[in-house]
């Protein structure tokens, strides 16, 4: 296995958010993590990476456990997080200036900027770039890191229904390029049926894993018309996340509202 | 359009508000030594000039001297406090305590304790430039979001290292209006400073001139000091321009 969490529990001063928290990613898997607002999945890169530390539990990576920050994660947060004093260039060669390999890094960005739809504006200031490129750019700058596992905190969760469609639309075609193991938070239940190859959901509380799902995927692939023959699976997830009420943010609608782009 | 009527409206105002004191000064027949007219004013600026230009040189670079010291002073300690709690907890009631002295007091005890050279000037400019630079650096660096302080120290950054990456170049908008409002100052500070004792300098030359009653120097001086103030905060705002193409007005 790539990553394992066994037995991980934190706090917060004023609740308990995780506790018991065991799940493995394999080498290569795009995993995502589902859960209703303020149950904890945020928290769990946090802990990845090192932000925070857990009470308790054990994280591995290829069968060495981990403690604090390490070179294994390259965190992708929620906001794009673009510094806005850097030329895009300078954003995305972020990893390379902390490690003190900006010339390949440089380089490497310029060869990534067309395939992540940058061309052009590698000298321009984030506040120039519409809110899809900018994540692009934020994902650029993860994507670049020499670490193995991707962890998105809720990539596109500021984005509009539009933009956050393409937008996982070419993190689709992205995935396939560059075959890393990846970790994806949201709570968009059409974002974690498209791109996942599993799909864990957070409950209780506590929050631990719940519910473990695996799309059907056909064998010609992942498409819109595929997701949206996807209620059933839909449904199942949104049971599972109303079992306890929709967790401790509480908010929930059911899948049928929308077709696709489904809030939880 | 809109723009332009905001841009002329001082313009005419103050204009009109000089043709109505020329013009209050010829009609009653004021004499010189109780107020100067405008005409006056300039002509004094005219014929002084020369003296006027080397005095305002000495408080000019007084209040560079005052405004590096200033700076780097208020960089240091804001860092310090940043990352100290503690420190910031000690220090920053001191600060505001320190601010509640009026200069006019202090400039004396300076000139005491350390004589009538540059000195003492340069400290003046310092106490009155310091204050809003490293209160507006260090509230800067306090209000930045910090995700990007966890973002960078997830790429494997160290603590000072996410200082020199995220936190000071954050904070660099907030120096800068800091700055602003210091670069103001720092000729009043200097001229305090040399109104209380010198050889020199424009504060020096304003006092002079007030007990001789040429109230035209006098405000002749007073328009050298304003526009030198004037010039110091337009030097700042054409370091924003240029040296933050981002801009804050992006923002």
């Amino acid at each position: 296995m790539k990553l394992e969490i066994s037995g991980l529990r934190f706090s917060y001063s004023d609740r308990e958010v995780l506790d018991h928290l065991d799940f493995q990613v394999a080498e290569g898997e795009f995993v995502s993590i589902l859960g209703a607002s303020g149950c904890g999945k945020s928290t769990i890169l946090k802990l990845l990476t090192g932000v925070l530390t857990p009470e308790n539990g054990r994280i591995s990576v290829d069968g060495k456990e981990i403690r604090g920050m390490t070179e294994h994660f390259a965190y992708m947060p929620q906001n794009d997080l673009l510094f806005p004093w850097k030329t895009i260039l300078d954003n995305v060669c972020l990893y390379g200036r902390i490690h003190g390999n900006l010339e390949s890094a440089r380089k490497e960005a310029m060869e990534n900027m067309a395939a992540f739809g940058l061309a052009g504006y590698e000298n321009a200031y984030p506040s120039a770039l519409s809110g899809g490129m900018r994540q692009r750019a934020a994902f650029l700058r993860t994507a670049l890191c020499k670490s193995e596992i991707l962890l998105l905190d809720e990539p596109f969760g500021a984005l509009d229904v539009i933009t956050r469609g393409e937008m996982q639309d070419w993190l689709l075609s992205m995935r396939e390029k560059m075959n890393r193991t990846v970790v994806l938070v949201t709570h968009d239940m059409d974002e974690a049926i498209y791109l996942s190859d599993r799909i864990l959901i957070l409950g209780g509380r506590p929050s631990n894993v719940v519910c473990e799902l695996r799309p059907e995927v056909p064998p010609q692939g992942r498409s819109r018309d595929w997701l949206y023959g996807q209620g059933e699976l839909r449904k199942q997830i949104h049971r599972e996340i109303m079992k306890d009420g929709g967790g401790a943010g509480g908010s929930a609608c059911p899948p049928e509202r929308k077709a696709h782009g489904t809030d939880l | 359009m809109k723009k332009w009527r905001k841009r002329i409206a001082p313009v005419l105002l103050i204009t009109l508000l000089i043709a109505v004191w020329e013009l209050v000064v010829r009609i009653k027949d004021i004499p010189l030594y109780v107020l100067p007219a405008p005409s006056q004013v300039v002509g004094s600026l005219v014929t002084d000039w020369s003296v006027l230009a080397g005095h305002a040189g000495v408080t000019v670079m007084e209040a560079l001297a005052g405004m590096a010291i200033a700076l780097v002073l208020a960089v240091t300690l804001g860092i310090a406090m940043d990352a100290f709690p503690a420190v910031k907890s000690g220090l920053y009631p001191v600060l505001v305590v320190t601010q509640t002295v009026p200069m006019i007091v202090l400039a004396p005890i300076l000139i005491i304790y350390l004589g009538f050279g540059l000195t003492p000037k340069i400290l003046t400019v310092v106490l009155m430039c310091f204050f809003p630079v490293v209160v507006s650096f260090t509230d800067a660096m306090g209000q930045m979001d910090e995700e990007y302080v966890h973002l960078v120290r997830s790429f494997g950054a160290g603590r000072w290292e996410a200082y020199r990456l995220v936190k000071i170049p954050a904070a660099v908008p907030g120096l800068v209006s800091g700055l602003k409002v210091a670069a103001t100052y720092s000729i009043s500070g200097a001229v305090v400073g040399e109104w209380i004792g010198a050889q020199s300098g424009l504060g020096y030359y304003l006092l002079r001139v007030k007990n001789s009653y040429m109230l035209d120097k006098v405000f002749a001086c007073v328009l050298v000091i304003v526009a030198l103030s004037l010039c110091m905060n337009g030097a700042i705002r054409l370091y924003q321009m240029f040296a933050m193409p981002y801009g804050e007005k992006k923002e």
